[in-house]
C-alpha cells in the first residue's frame, strides 16, 4: 500500500528533455519555459476528528516568448508533446498580436548553490501516517477536556526553468506543515511547525504548546485599548515581516515611491537586522528565482538601517543593476518579492522577554493583517489565539482578543529585546520566515 | 467526459465508497495589464484535471489529477478511497448527507459577445485609452488597467445518479490611478478595488464599464487626495458607497454565516462565527431596514450557475429578513445536522480542490432612499468610498474598513474631500444603526474575486448587491 503514496513527480532527465525540446521548436527570439510539478495531501481536522483529506497531483508549464520586441505568456497543466505544442502556440499568438511594450530581459546563464531540501520520509508519507499524527493530538485534546481542530499537510514538488540564452536549472523540495487551534468551552491556543523532513515534526511538542496555550487562554476579560508595552511571539512577527515584504522590499515599490524604505537612513532600533536569504537551509531554500537568477542574500534593513531592495530582471534593468533573484513568474506586474525572509535573534531568552515589563501584552499571533497606510508602514489586524496581560514582569490572565492599528517601523524602532532562539514559519503560499520573538516599547490597541 | 466519470464512479463503489462524486473541470483564463501607457502583461493559462470524493466507513476522501486517463482515474479513485479510510480511523462523527441529489441538466452562463473571442488588439486599445485618461492628469505617477476572462467547463456526476455540465462564463475590467508625495500614497480606482470589477457574463459586460470615461476622474481624486486634509477621528453618522457596502455584507453577513464555520470546521484557519445555531431566528442581526439574501440566480452575480458542485440546484433564500438573522449557507452535511436541506452553496475552486461553503450572491435588499436624499438628511457625517483596506475577527465581530475617498457632510452638504477614511465596528451594533439603503435605482451587484478560505487554500468568486447605504453613530477616522 505504501507505493502509492510516494510522490509521482517527473524524473528529472526527462523534465529537462521536455523544457529543451520546447525551446528548440519555438519560433520567438527568445523563450523561457518554467516547470512546476507537485504532489501533496492535506489531512484536516476539527472538534477532534479528521473532516476534509485531499490529495492532489499537478504540474503547470508555463511559456514566456518575446517577438519582434513583443511578450507573449501562456501556461498549460499537461506535459506532453501535444501539450508542449499548444502552449507554445498560444504564447506567440499572444506575442504577435499586441503592440509592442516593455520586454522583461531574460537572464543568461549563471550557476546556483545546490542546497538540499528533499526528504524521502515527506515525499512517501501516508495518509495512515498522518492520521496517526492527528489522532495523537486530538486525543491529548480530549484528554484534557479541549476540542483540536488544524490541518496537517505532506508534500513534494519540483521548479524548472530554461530559456533560450542557456539557463537551465532544476530543484526539488519537500515540505511538512502543521498548524493546530485546540479550544476549551472560553478561549483557545496556536501553535504550528513546519520542516523539509516530516520527522521534524513533533507531535507532543505541538501538542504541549496548544494545550498548555489554550489552557491558560480561558475566560479572557477585556481590557481598554491603548499603547501598551508587548512582547510579540514569532508568529505575530513573521507576519510583520512578511507585510514589510510585501509593501516595502521590493525595488519596484521604491521604484514607485510607494515605499516606506529610506536608503541609508535608520528606520527601526539599532539591533534590528532583517536579510533575504534564499540558500540559507536553516529557511525552505530555493536556490534559483522564477526568471532563473541564482539567489543572492540581500540585507534588507541592517543595524535598524535600511540598507538593501530585492531586484527582479526588470527592475535591475530600470535601475542599471543586477537582478538579485527574487523574481516572480512571468507576466509579472507586481515587482520581486523576498520571500525567504530571517531576522537575527537577540540575547535574551525568549522566557524572560517579560520580566522586566511593569504592565504590557503578550501576543501569541496575528489575524487579518491588512495594509492600512503604505507609506507609513502602517497596518490592522486582530489578536488571536493567546492575548495576555503581562504585569510586573509575569503573565498574569488572558485578555479579550485586540484590535491594533500600528506603524511597523514605528514598533521596531522600539526594540527593547530580541529572543536568543529563532523559529521557522513556513508561508502558506511562498517561502517563509525565520524569527525570533521580540519586545517592543509602544503598540497601539484600537479596540 | 461522460466515460471517466462513470469509471470513477463505478471503481469507487467496487473498492467501498458508499457515496462518490467526481468532477471534471477545464478552465482557460485571459489576463491582460496595461502600464503607464504600456502593455505590461498578457497570459493565457488553461488548466484540465478531474476530482473524486468518496464516502467510506462516513469518513470523507478526495484525490485529484491533472492527468486525465482511464489508468489515471483508476489510482486516483483508489487515492481517494485509502484517504477516506484513513479518515475514518480518526473522524468524529458519521458524515450524513442527507436525502439524495438527483440533477440532470446543463447551464450555460448567459453571453451575448464571448470574450474568446474579442480581438486582443480591442481589448488592449481599450485599456490604453483609459490609461490615457489617467495619465492626461499631472500628478498621476502609476497608471494600472487590467482585464480577465474565464471559460469554466465543469461535469458533475453521483453516485445517486445527478449528472449535470455547466459552462461558465466571467469577465471583468479595472483600471487604477496612484498619486505619491514623500509621506502619502493615494489611490483610486474604477469601478471598484481588488484590481478589477468582475461578473458572469461575456465582452458585453466590459463595453458597459465604460473604462475610458472614468479615466480623468479618478486620476483628479487620486492627486486631490495628496492634499486632502486626514479623515478626523470621531462617532459619526457614515454613508457608504454601494461597492463599500457590499464588502461589508461580505465580511460581516457572508462569512459568518456560512455553516461549516459555525461547526468549527474552518477554526484552525479561517475563523469560527458570532452566529450560532442558538442565536437562528432569535439574533436582531440588524435594523428593520437589513435583509440579505443568498440568491445564486442573479443576473451576472459571480455566484450564479445551475447547480453547486454537489449538485443541488442554484436557488433563493434569506439570510437576514428585516432585521432578523434567519437562514445559513449550507451544504449537504451541515444542512442535515440541523435537519434541513442544503441550500446549494458548496463551490470547490477547481478540479483540485473539494467544494467548500461559499457565498453565491450575498446581497442586501434594496430600500427605499437614495444617496443624494441621505446626505441631504445628515446633518454631521462621512461619506466613504471604495475599499482601501479591510480587516475582521475569526468570529466576524470586530471589523475596520479604510476607503480610499471620503467627504466630509455638514448639514446635508457634501463638504471637503478626506484622506486616510477608516471606520469600525462590532457587526450586530452596526447594522442595527443602518437607518437608509438606496434603493433599485443605485442597487448594483458587486463582484469580487478573492475571497480565501479552507486548506488548501481555495479562492471563490462570489457577488454582492448593494446600494449606498447609511449607519449611525459610527466609530470613524481610527489614523491620527
Amino acid at each position: 500500500m505504501k507505493s502509492i503514496e510516494v510522490a509521482r513527480l517527473t524524473e528529472e532527465g526527462e523534465l529537462k528533455r521536455f523544457m529543451v525540446g520546447l525551446l528548440q521548436r519555438s519560433p520567438a527570439q527568445q523563450t523561457e519555459v518554467m516547470v512546476t510539478e507537485w504532489d501533496s495531501a492535506l489531512t484536516r481536522f476539527a472538534n477532534n476528528g479528521i473532516h476534509q483529506n485531499v490529495a492532489e497531483r499537478d504540474v503547470s508549464v508555463r511559456v514566456r516568448v518575446v517577438k519582434d520586441g513583443k511578450t507573449g505568456v501562456a501556461s498549460i497543466n499537461q506535459m506532453n508533446e501535444s501539450a508542449a505544442s499548444d502552449v507554445l502556440n498560444r504564447a506567440v499568438a499572444i506575442a504577435e498580436l499586441q503592440p509592442k511594450g516593455e520586454v522583461v530581459p531574460m537572464p543568461g546563464p549563471a550557476k546556483s548553490q545546490r542546497v538540499e531540501t528533499w526528504s524521502d520520509a515527506t515525499a512517501s508519507a501516508t495518509p495512515e501516517e498522518r492520521a496517526d499524527f492527528v489522532e495523537a493530538i486530538c486525543a491529548r485534546a480530549k484528554r484534557a477536556g479541549l476540542k483540536a481542530f488544524g490541518a496537517y499537510s505532506t508534500g513534494a514538488e519540483q521548479l524548472a526553468i530554461a530559456n533560450s540564452l542557456g539557463v537551465l536549472h532544476h530543484h526539488r523540495s519537500t515540505k511538512a506543515t502543521v498548524n493546530s487551534v485546540v479550544m476549551g468551552e472560553a478561549g483557545s491556543g496556536y501553535a504550528d511547525r513546519g520542516a523539509i523532513d516530516v520527522r521534524q515534526l513533533d507531535k507532543n511538542d505541538l501538542a504541549d504548546e496548544v494545550i498548555d496555550k489554550a489552557q491558560r487562554n480561558q475566560n479572557a476579560q477585556p481590557i481598554e485599548p491603548g499603547v501598551y508595552e508587548v512582547v510579540l511571539e514569532e508568529y505575530a512577527v513573521a507576519e510583520m515581516l512578511e507585510f514589510m515584504s510585501f509593501t516595502g522590499f521590493s525595488a519596484l515599490a521604491a521604484q514607485e515611491d510607494r515605499s516606506f524604505m529610506r536608503p541609508g537612513e535608520r528606520i527601526t532600533g539599532e539591533s534590528v537586522n532583517i536579510w533575504d536569504d534564499g540558500v540559507d537551509p536553516s529557511g525552505v531554500p530555493t536556490p534559483f528565482d522564477f526568471e532563473g537568477v541564482p539567489k543572492q542574500r540581500v540585507n534588507l534593513i541592517e543595524g535598524g538601517v535600511a540598507s538593501g531592495l530585492v531586484y527582479d530582471m526588470q527592475t535591475a534593468q530600470r535601475a542599471g543593476r543586477q537582478s538579485t533573484g527574487h523574481g516572480l513568474p512571468a507576466p509579472n506586474t507586481e515587482g520581486p518579492f523576498a520571500v525567504n525572509l530571517f531576522m537575527g535573534p537577540g540575547t535574551t531568552p525568549k522566557a524572560d522577554l517579560a520580566s522586566d515589563i511593569k504592565r504590557g501584552i503578550w501576543v501569541t499571533r496575528f489575524w487579518y493583517v491588512r495594509v492600512v497606510h503604505p507609506k507609513a508602514s502602517i497596518i490592522t489586524g486582530m489578536t488571536r489565539e493567546g492575548t495576555f496581560l503581562i504585569e510586573n514582569g509575569r503573565i498574569t490572565r488572558p485578555v479579550k482578543d485586540l484590535r491594533f492599528t500600528q506603524s511597523m517601523l514605528d514598533a521596531l524602532n522600539g526594540t527593547l529585546a530580541i529572543s536568543q532562539s529563532t523559529k521557522l514559519e513556513i508561508s502558506e503560499y511562498l517561502g517563509a520566515a525565520r524569527v525570533p520573538a521580540v519586545r517592543l516599547k509602544a503598540f497601539t490597541f484600537t479596540s | 467526459m461522460k466515460d471517466l466519470a462513470e469509471a470513477a464512479l463505478n471503481a469507487a463503489q467496487i473498492k467501498g465508497a458508499a457515496y462518490a462524486d467526481v468532477r471534471l473541470d477545464e478552465r482557460v483564463q485571459q489576463d491582460i495589464t496595461v502600464k503607464n501607457g504600456q502593455l505590461a502583461a498578457v497570459s493565457d493559462d488553461a488548466s484540465e484535471g478531474f476530482g473524486v470524493r468518496v464516502l467510506v466507513d462516513g469518513a470523507w476522501g478526495f484525490a485529484g489529477s491533472a492527468r486525465l486517463k482511464q489508468d489515471e482515474v483508476q489510482e486516483v479513485v483508489e487515492r481517494a478511497i485509502r484517504i477516506a479510510r484513513a479518515s475514518a480511523r480518526a473522524r468524529s462523527v458519521p458524515v450524513d448527507l442527507g436525502p439524495p441529489v438527483t440533477s440532470r441538466g446543463h447551464y450555460r452562463t448567459p453571453v451575448e459577445r464571448d470574450p474568446f473571442t474579442v480581438p486582443l488588439t480591442e481589448k488592449v486599445e481599450l485599456l490604453l485609452r483609459a490609461d490615457q485618461a489617467m495619465g492626461a492628469v499631472k500628478g498621476v505617477t502609476i497608471r494600472e488597467g487590467s482585464m480577465e476572462f474565464i471559460k469554466q467547463t465543469k461535469v458533475f456526476a453521483s453516485t445517486e445518479g445527478a449528472y449535470t455540465e455547466q459552462e461558465l462564463y466571467e469577465s471583468g475590467a479595472g483600471i487604477e490611478a496612484t498619486a505619491t508625495s514623500p509621506d502619502e500614497v493615494q489611490n483610486r480606482s474604477y469601478p471598484n478595488s481588488f484590481g478589477r470589477h468582475q461578473g458572469a457574463g461575456g465582452y458585453e459586460y466590459i463595453t458597459a464599464l465604460e473604462l475610458d470615461r472614468h479615466g480623468q476622474r479618478i486620476g483628479e481624486e487620486a492627486v486631490a487626495l495628496l492634499l486632502a486634509p486626514q479623515c478626523p477621528s470621531g462617532v459619526r453618522t457614515l454613508i457608504l458607497d454601494a461597492s463599500q457596502v457590499a464588502l461589508q455584507v461580505h465580511e460581516s453577513c457572508g462569512h459568518p454565516t456560512e455553516l461549516d464555520r459555525v461547526f468549527g470546521m474552518e477554526a484552525a484557519y479561517a475563523g469560527t462565527s458570532f452566529m450560532t445555531p442558538e442565536k437562528l431566528k432569535h439574533l436582531q442581526y440588524g435594523s428593520p431596514k437589513v435583509s440579505i439574501t443568498a440568491d445564486a440566480l442573479t443576473p451576472t452575480g459571480l455566484g450564479t450557475f445551475g447547480w453547486d458542485d454537489e449538485g443541488v440546484p442554484a436557488q433563493r433564500s434569506f439570510l437576514i429578513q428585516e432585521g432578523l438573522f434567519v437562514g445559513y449557507l449550507t451544504s449537504r452535511e451541515t444542512a442535515s445536522v440541523l435537519g434541513q436541506q442544503s441550500n446549494g452553496t458548496m463551490r470547490a475552486d477547481g478540479w483540485n480542490r473539494i467544494p467548500l461553503i461559499r457565498m453565491t450572491n450575498v446581497s442586501l435588499q434594496p430600500g427605499d432612499s437614495t444617496l443624494e436624499q441621505m446626505i441631504a438628511e445628515t446633518k454631521d457625517g462621512v461619506y466613504m468610498e471604495t475599499n482601501r483596506s479591510w480587516s475582521i475577527d475569526d468570529k466576524r465581530l470586530n471589523f475596520q474598513f479604510g476607503t480610499q475617498l471620503a467627504y466630509e457632510i455638514v448639514n446635508g452638504k457634501r463638504g471637503r474631500m478626506l484622506k486616510n477614511a477608516t471606520y469600525a465596528g462590532i457587526t450586530p451594533e452596526f447594522w442595527n444603526s443602518c437607518d437608509a439603503v438606496g434603493g433599485k435605482s443605485e442597487w448594483q451587484v458587486w463582484g469580487l474575486a478573492n475571497c480565501g478560505k479552507g486548506q488548501p487554500p481555495q479562492v471563490a468568486h462570489v457577488a454582492h448587491g448593494a446600494a449606498p447605504t447609511r449607519f449611525q453613530n459610527v466609530k470613524v477616522g481610527i489614523l491620527k
